[in-house]
C-alpha cells in the first residue's frame, strides 16, 4: 500500500541515498538501519512529505502522495524527535488539541482511556512541565493509540523510555500490525516486533 | 470542512490560552506603541498645530514597529517543540492553520492598538471624527501588517539574525498600509473625508487575507525541509 | 523544448561561458557609443544647461533595476514551478547587479536634482519607489545570504521575489498617491526635458548596454555558483579550469 520508488535523498550537498526502492503492505513493518547521518530521519520525512526527494516518488493506495495530499495525511501520523507537545497544556489538552489538528477530534473519554493504555491516567491533567521526559513521550505515544491512523511513521520511538515503555511500544506497533495497519520506523534499538530490515549508507 | 475549521479553532484557542500565560508579550508591543507615540510630542514641542499634522503618521510607525516586534516568534516556538511539523501534516490545509495563527496574533497585538488609539487621539488633539477614522484603518490595517509579517516570519524561520531579517524583509512591504492609513486620517483632518483611503485600505486587506496564508503556508514548507 | 536542455547545470555553465564575454564586450561598445551619443552630440538642454546629462545614466538604470526584479521574479517562478535547481541560480545572480543599478539610479537622481531644485533628495514618486526596491533587493540578498543550504536559500528567496514583484506596482502606485498629494511646487524628475531624437537615441543605446552588462554579470555569477554547488560532480573535475 505504501510504495517507494528510486528516491534520492541530498542534505547540505551530498547525496545521502539514491534509487531507493521498498514497499509495505497491510501488516508489515519495516525498520530502517543505518549509521547516524545516514539518512534514516530524512527517508522519513520524504515518505511523510515533509522533505522533498531529488527523484522519485512515494505511492500510497496506489496513488503519488503529492496528488492528494490531504487524504494521505489524513492516514498517516508521524513521531519525530520532537513530539510536537505544549508543556504549558497538561497531557489531556494535548491530545485533545492534537487530535482536531489531526481531524479526528476525540471525546475526553477516548482521551482518557488513550492516556489510561499508556499508563498516564491519573496524570491526565497535569502539565506537562511537571512530567520527566519519559512520561512526555508517553503522551506521544497516546497518539498513537488514539487515533485510527493506517500507516505509523516513528522516528526512533524507542529513545529516552525505560524497559516498561520500551516494551509497551513493541505492543502498541504489533497490535497496529495485526489490525492490518502498516509501520514504518527507525530504531537503533530492536524493537520486538518481526520486521523486514533496510539499510541506509553503506 | 468542518474539521478544517474546527482544526483552525483549537489552534486559535490553543496560541490565545498560551499567550494568557504569558501576558508580557502581549503588554510589552502596546506599551511600547503608547510610548513611542509620547516621545514625539516630547521630542518636537506642544504646539497643537504641529502635533495635529504629524499625528496620523507617528501613530502609524509605531504601529509598524510595535507590529514588528515580537513577530519573528510566531512560529518559532511551534518549530522547537515540534508543533510545526505536525500542523504540516495535518489534513487541513497548512494556509488555513497559518490564517489561524495570524488571527491570533492580531487579536494579541493589533486589536489592542485600535482600543488604545483614541488616548493617542488626544494627545495628537485630533478631534472626534478623525480618531473614529483612525480607529477604523487601524483596524483594517493592522491584519494587513499581522499577514505580511507571518509571510516574512516564516521566510527567515530559524535563521540567525531572523529579527533583522524580518524588519528588512518587510517594512518595504508595510508601506502603503502606511500611506493610506496615514493619509486617511489626514484627508479626515483636512476636511476631505477618507473614503478613497478606507476603500484601498480594504483592497489591501482583502488581497493579503487572499494571498499571504498562502505564501505563508509555501515559505513554512521550505522552513521544514 | 529546446531551452530545457540549459536546465542542466554544465550546459548552462558551457552556454554562459560563451556568452558573458561577448556581452560585456558588447557593453563596453555601446557605453561608448551612449556615452558619445549623451554627452557630445546631444544639445545642451535650453533649460538646464549641461547638467541635465545625468538623465543619460539616471533613467537607464532605473530602466533596467525593474527589468531585473522581473527576471529575478520570473526564475524565481520557473524554479518553483519546475523545480530546476540552475533557476535560484539565475535569480541569485541577477540580484546584485540589480542593486547596484537601483543603487547607480538613486546617485545619480540626487546628483540631478542638487543643482536643478536645489536638494540633494527630493520624495519624488519615482525616487522613492526606487529606494523602496533597493530595500526589495537588499532583503533578497540578505535573506539568501543568511540560509545555509542552498535549496532552501533559492525556494525562500524565490518566495521574496515573487512577493516583491507583486508588491512593485502596488508601493509604486501608493507612492505616487501620497506624492501628488502632498507635493507644493511641482518638483518632478519625471518631467524630462522635451526630447530631441539624438537624446532618445542615447538613452536607448544605455539602456542596451546596461543590459549587456547585466547579462555578462549574471551569467559570469551563475557560473561561479554552478561551480560551487556542483562542485562533487564528474563534469567539473574534468574541466580544464580545474584538473591539472
Amino acid at each position: 500500500m505504501l510504495s517507494v520508488q528510486q528516491l534520492a535523498c541530498e542534505r547540505g550537498g551530498k547525496r545521502l541515498f539514491s534509487d531507493l526502492s521498498f514497499t509495505i503492505e497491510s501488516g508489515q513493518c519495516v525498520q530502517v538501519h543505518g549509521a547516524n547521518g545516514a539518512g534514516k530521519t530524512s527517508l522519513l520525512r520524504i515518505v511523510c512529505g515533509l522533505a522533498e526527494a531529488m527523484q522519485g516518488r512515494v505511492c500510497w493506495r496506489g496513488a503519488d502522495t503529492r496528488l492528494d495530499p490531504g487524504s494521505f495525511r489524513a492516514e498517516l501520523v508521524y513521531l519525530g524527535h520532537a513530539p510536537g507537545l505544549k508543556d504549558e497544556l497538561s497531557a489531556a489538552e494535548n491530545l485533545d488539541f492534537q487530535s482536531q489538528i489531526d481531524g479526528c477530534a476525540l471525546s475526553p473519554l477516548q482521551i482518557e482511556t488513550a492516556l489510561q493504555r499508556v499508563g498516564l491516567g491519573r496524570q491526565q491533567h497535569l502539565p506537562l512541565r511537571r512530567f520527566s521526559q519519559g512520561q512526555k513521550r508517553r503522551v506521544a505515544l497516546a497518539r498513537l493509540v488514539a487515533r485510527p491512523a493506517r500507516l505509523w511513521v516513528l522516528d526512533e520511538p524507542l529513545a529516552a523510555l525505560d524497559h516498561a515503555a520500551q516494551q509497551l511500544v513493541s505492543q502498541l506497533v504489533a497490535a497496529h500490525l495485526q489490525a492490518d495497519g502498516l509501520a514504518l520506523v527507525t530504531s537503533h534499538q530492536p524493537l520486538g516486533v518481526e520486521s523486514m530490515d533496510l539499510r541506509l549508507g553503506a | 470542512m468542518s474539521a478544517h475549521l474546527q482544526a483552525c479553532a483549537a489552534l486559535l484557542r490553543r496560541d490565545l490560552r498560551g499567550a494568557a500565560r504569558r501576558p508580557g508579550d502581549v503588554a510589552t508591543p502596546l506599551f511600547f506603541f503608547v510610548v513611542v507615540s509620547a516621545l514625539f510630542p516630547l521630542a518636537i514641542g506642544p504646539e497643537l498645530g504641529t502635533l495635529r499634522l504629524i499625528g496620523p503618521g507617528i501613530v502609524w510607525v509605531g504601529a509598524l514597529l510595535s507590529s514588528i516586534l515580537a513577530m519573528h516568534r510566531l512560529f518559532a516556538a511551534d518549530l522547537a517543540d515540534g508543533s510545526l511539523e505536525q500542523l504540516a501534516l495535518s489534513p487541513t490545509p497548512l494556509g488555513l492553520l497559518v490564517a489561524a495563527k495570524v488571527l491570533a496574533h492580531w487579536l494579541l497585538s493589533g486589536a489592542p492598538l485600535v482600543l488604545v488609539a483614541p488616548l493617542i487621539a488626544v494627545q495628537f488633539d485630533l478631534g472626534f471624527d478623525s480618531t473614529l477614522v483612525l480607529m477604523l484603518v487601524l483596524l483594517l490595517g493592522t491584519p494587513v501588517l499581522s499577514l505580511i509579517g507571518a509571510v516574512g516570519a516564516a521566510l527567515t524561520l530559524g535563521l540567525r539574525g531572523a529579527e533583522l531579517l524580518l524588519c528588512l524583509l518587510v517594512l518595504p512591504l508595510y508601506i502603503p498600509v502606511l500611506v493610506f492609513g496615514a493619509g486617511a486620517v489626514q484627508a479626515q483632518l483636512g476636511g476631505l473625508g477618507a473614503h478613497a483611503h478606507v476603500s484601498v485600505l480594504l483592497a489591501l486587506l482583502s488581497a493579503a487575507a487572499f494571498l499571504c496564508p498562502w505564501a505563508g503556508s509555501a515559505a513554512l514548507r521550505i522552513a521544514l525541509e | 523544448m529546446f531551452w530545457l536542455q540549459y536546465a542542466a547545470p554544465h550546459r548552462l555553465y558551457a552556454l554562459a561561458g560563451r556568452i558573458y564575454p561577448l556581452a560585456f564586450v558588447l557593453a563596453i561598445v555601446l557605453t561608448l557609443v551612449g556615452l558619445y551619443l549623451g554627452f557630445w552630440v546631444a544639445p545642451a538642454d535650453f533649460q538646464q544647461g549641461q547638467a541635465y546629462r545625468i538623465i543619460f545614466i539616471h533613467v537607464p538604470a532605473s530602466w533596467m533595476s525593474m527589468v531585473i526584479y522581473v527576471a529575478m521574479a520570473f526564475w524565481a517562478w520557473l524554479g518553483l514551478a519546475f523545480k530546476t535547481r540552475v533557476s535560484g541560480m539565475m535569480t541569485q545572480a541577477l540580484a546584485p547587479t540589480g542593486a547596484l543599478f537601483c543603487f547607480l539610479s538613486l546617485w545619480t537622481g540626487a546628483l540631478w536634482g542638487k543643482p536643478m531644485w536645489g536638494a540633494w533628495w527630493v520624495w519624488d514618486a519615482r525616487l522613492t519607489s526606487e529606494l523602496i526596491l533597493l530595500f526589495l533587493y537588499l532583503g533578497y540578498i540578505a535573506l539568501t545570504r543568511a540560509i545555509d543550504d542552498p535549496r532552501r536559500a533559492d525556494r525562500a528567496g524565490a518566495v521574496v521575489a515573487l512577493v516583491g514583484v507583486v508588491n512593485v506596482p502596488i508601493i509604486y502606485f501608493s507612492v505616487k498617491w501620497w506624492n501628488t498629494l502632498h507635493q507644493g511646487a511641482s518638483v518632478s524628475l519625471t518631467k524630462s526635458p522635451s526630447m530631441a531624437a539624438v537624446m532618445l537615441w542615447a538613452m536607448l543605446v544605455m539602456t542596451l548596454a546596461f543590459w549587456a552588462y547585466a547579462l555578462g554579470m549574471a551569467f559570469y555569477r551563475v557560473r561561479q555558483t554552478i561551480l560551487e554547488r556542483e562542485h562533487d560532480a564528474v563534469w567539473v573535475g574534468e574541466l580544464k579550469e580545474i584538473a591539472p
